[in-house]
């Protein structure tokens, strides 16, 4: 059992991160979610991945890509993983 | 504690002993930074584990013990991950940390079903449709078998520290 590939950084009922995890079930991409601090100046698990306060942000280890808001997030995905579905088609 | 009169008596379980293999669970595991999804038998592979029980961050026992385990050093030690367990949200457990100022990580399980699976409900007098589990300390080993076993007889109870100390020195 191998841990997935791509870890989301998110807070609870944000929205922006729930964007982000509408488009990875679409995708059907395995991910973990570590869900951080309301408190913007108590991520610093995020900020030192992004250099950032802010969430969502993702790290996936298949490409070594990581980065943080969820307009540039969701684009990675669409190019990174919505070709898969269209591929078989 | 020597108190004149007597305490309430729990009745017998059919917890999980020394021998016995500990039930598997996944529940989010928090700590200082963070909080995410991490079974018992994940933390095993990396090495033993002392699972400790609690009850409900803010009550004073849940303070007594966290106070306990840091002022003893047992999660500075590298033979062992000492992790905790209550019903609160990983929100309280990122404030006990705080408030206890240790960096270590309790797992969060509000529906109380790990107290099930390990057979120590503590159903609260008082408080409806609230339970939670009773104060134990499971120390086990990477195959997650139990090399130590402390359920409360009595609530309150308080683990033997020394007791437990000795069971962690053997990990």
């Amino acid at each position: 059992m191998s841990d997935p590939a791509i870890t989301l950084y998110r807070l609870q009922a944000c929205p922006f991160c729930e964007r982000v995890v509408r488009k990875l079930e679409d995708y059907d991409v395995e991910y973990h979610s570590r869900f951080v601090e309301p408190m913007h100046s108590d991520r610093d698990v995020v900020q030192r991945l992004t250099g950032k306060r802010t969430v969502p942000a993702i790290v996936d280890e298949s490409t070594g890509v990581t980065m943080s808001e969820s307009g540039n997030i969701v684009e990675y995905l669409d190019a990174t993983y919505g070709q898969r579905q269209t591929g078989g088609a | 504690m020597d108190l004149p009169f007597d305490v309430v008596d729990l009745p017998d379980t059919d917890h999980p002993e020394v021998g016995d293999r500990a039930p598997d669970f996944e529940r989010p595991l928090v700590g200082t930074e963070y909080w995410e999804d991490v079974s018992l038998s994940k933390l095993t592979d990396e090495g033993p584990v002392v699972l400790v029980f609690h009850p409900m961050d803010g009550a004073f026992p849940a303070t007594y013990i966290w106070n306990e385990i840091r002022d003893r050093g047992w999660l500075d030690r590298d033979n062992c991950e000492l992790v905790g367990l209550s019903i609160s949200s990983p929100y309280e457990h990122t404030d006990l940390l705080d408030a206890r100022g240790v960096d270590a990580r309790l797992y969060s399980d509000p529906g109380n079903g790990v107290a099930e699976q390990f057979d120590i409900v503590n159903d609260l007098d008082g408080m409806a449709g609230v339970e939670e589990p009773r104060p134990a300390v499971f120390a086990l080993d990477e195959e997650r078998v139990v090399q130590y076993a402390w359920v409360a007889q009595e609530w309150p109870e308080f683990p033997d520290y020394d007791e437990v100390e000795a069971a962690i020195e053997a990990l």
